[in-house]
């Protein structure tokens, strides 16, 4: 059979890229004995599910997932590392004793979302996204969810005043 | 996929090349316009030993970078040190994917199997263009974070935290500009904020007219990214040493220099794009070669000013710069977004 190039399947390589980077990069993270080296992982997987927004056609979501995760949550766990840690910290186990405990329930926990996915028929469209979808968006957020995208908004402030709260040195305490 | 799928995307390739190529000859060129301009601006020569009026200076040193022994310092990381540079000069490069250069498509004079060549002026026109530039611009990070830490050296550290440290503060201030503009074009994608700014006032509604004090915070954020002065903590070397690039010889030090001037090359061509009417001007939509010549223009006076006030400002003092980004910039900025969107609720709804 000769070569067709109209037969390379694109979009399912794409796929199988990004999957690999996604589950790739989530092996990484739980496995690699340098704790830096699992938040580069992280970043991979990351990479990866931002890959599969692209393929689905959610142009905006694909880049809000590269800035907040990729570009500010990531790099926040890495500067965490980075001031905590010693330089290099390396060879460290990831496993403490009650290892062998936790391995049940987490097997249990990925066979019920096993048994979630398969069961539940997922609503599939064949229509292709329409309009401006970062519009639709900016009129969803501030139309018809208006609500719960404020109270969102609330919990994270929340719960960074909170973060800081809890964080900040207790001046008056030492001088009492 | 058929054939014009595929010389579309071999096109779409060679252009990407023909790009990439074009940005590293442009940091070649502005590393020698540069050492030239400071050499005025201090009442000195500046290079001229090699070549005429020493423009060739800048391929030896290239020389000289190239083949430099290759040395890998025992302590280091050695994946991650390796990885670092490429990180920091890809997105650098990758940022300038949506910038349109020119007006309309140019059509190639022959044909290739029968099938004429349309090449547009951009290399992927998105609906978010103004996110992706902000979201590429915040992975220019890693390069700085990962040679810091990789490097296994106390300075290097340092100065890696201190450089993400700015970049990351002064991405909020810098988006907040953009919003502003984007705010009165409607649409994030860069072609449509370009056709907005010629399609009034005779094609001069360049937004930096409407939004002078969001261009300013713009500009300063654009320094404060690309790591120039006055905000070039990373490379303090009374206090640093060379800060994350300590570490590093040869080429790897020659890429995280690369990546310094490509970004500060396409951070201007960002900011001729938005704020300065991009490719727009006199019979640029007629002659889509012209708009490229328009944008050239508009891109050099940039990087001049650029380089004046590395010559002009001294350096500030980190504390200082944190300051001025948390405590000045990014009131000014949000100030600017709200009262922008206030003005266009009142005058359009």
């Amino acid at each position: 059979m000769p070569f067709d190039p109209s037969q390379i399947p694109i979009v399912q390589i794409v796929f199988f890229v990004m999957t690999a980077c996604a589950i790739g990069g989530a092996i990484g993270v739980v496995s690699s004995p340098n704790l830096f080296h699992s938040a580069l992982y992280l970043v991979l997987s990351l990479f990866g599910v931002a890959g599969y927004y692209v393929l689905l056609s959610a142009g905006f979501l694909a880049v809000v997932q590269l800035m907040v995760y990729v570009g500010a949550i990531a790099i926040l766990i890495l500067f965490a590392i980075m001031f905590a840690r010693r330089l290099m910290g390396q060879g460290e186990n990831q496993n403490n004793q009650q290892w062998w405990l936790s391995l049940p329930i987490v097997m249990i926990l990925f066979a019920v979302l096993v048994g979630v996915v398969n069961t539940v028929s997922w609503p599939v469209s064949g229509a292709e996204p329409t309009g401006d979808t970062v519009m639709e968006l900016g009129h969803a957020f501030l139309g018809s969810y208006l609500i719960p995208f404020e109270v969102v908004s609330i919990l994270l402030s929340v719960a960074l005043i909170g973060g800081i709260f809890l964080a900040r040195e207790k001046v008056e305490a030492e001088e009492a | 996929m058929d054939l014009e799928f595929i010389i579309s995307l071999i096109v779409q390739i060679v252009m990407i090349g023909v790009i990439a190529v074009a940005l590293m000859t442009a940091f070649a060129a502005m590393v020698m316009v540069e050492r030239k301009l400071l050499g005025r601006f201090t009442l000195r020569y500046g290079p001229n030993r090699v070549g005429k009026y020493g423009s060739l200076q800048i391929i030896a040193d290239m020389f000289k970078l190239f083949f430099k022994e290759e040395v890998i310092p025992g302590h280091v990381e050695r994946t991650v040190y390796l990885m670092a540079p490429g990180l920091a000069l890809v997105p650098a490069l990758m940022a300038f994917a949506v910038v349109p250069i020119a007006g309309a498509p140019f059509t190639l004079p022959f044909q290739i199997m029968g099938t004429p060549i349309t090449i547009n002026p951009w290399i992927a026109n998105v609906n978010v263009g103004v996110l992706y530039i902000l979201a590429i611009g915040s992975l220019g990070t890693y390069g700085v974070i990962l040679g810091g830490w990789s490097s296994n050296n106390k300075y290097s550290l340092l100065g890696g935290l201190r450089t993400s440290a700015q970049m990351l503060s002064y991405e909020l201030p810098m988006g907040l500009a953009m919003l502003s503009a984007i705010l009165i074009v409607g649409s994030m994608q860069l072609t449509n904020i370009v056709e907005f700014q010629a399609s009034y006032l005779g094609g001069f509604f360049w937004l930096i007219l409407v939004q002078p004090v969001a261009f300013i915070v713009f500009y300063i954020c654009a320094l404060a990214e690309a790591g120039r002065s006055p905000f070039d903590l990373p490379e303090t070397e009374n206090e640093l040493i060379a800060g994350f690039s300590t570490e590093y010889g040869g080429m790897k030090f020659g890429l995280f220099f690369a990546a310094e001037y490509v970004h500060m090359i396409v951070v201007s061509f960002i900011m001729a794009t938005v704020f300065l009417g991009g490719w727009s001007g006199p019979f640029a939509q007629q002659a889509p070669f012209l708009g490229i010549g328009y944008l050239l223009i508009k891109v050099a006076f940039i990087l001049f000013t650029m380089i004046w006030v590395r010559a002009s400002i001294p350096r500030v003092r980190f504390d200082k710069l944190m300051k001025f980004c948390w405590k000045f910039l990014l009131p000014v900025s949000i100030a600017n977004a709200a009262a922008t969107a206030l003005v266009l609720a009142v005058l359009f709804f």
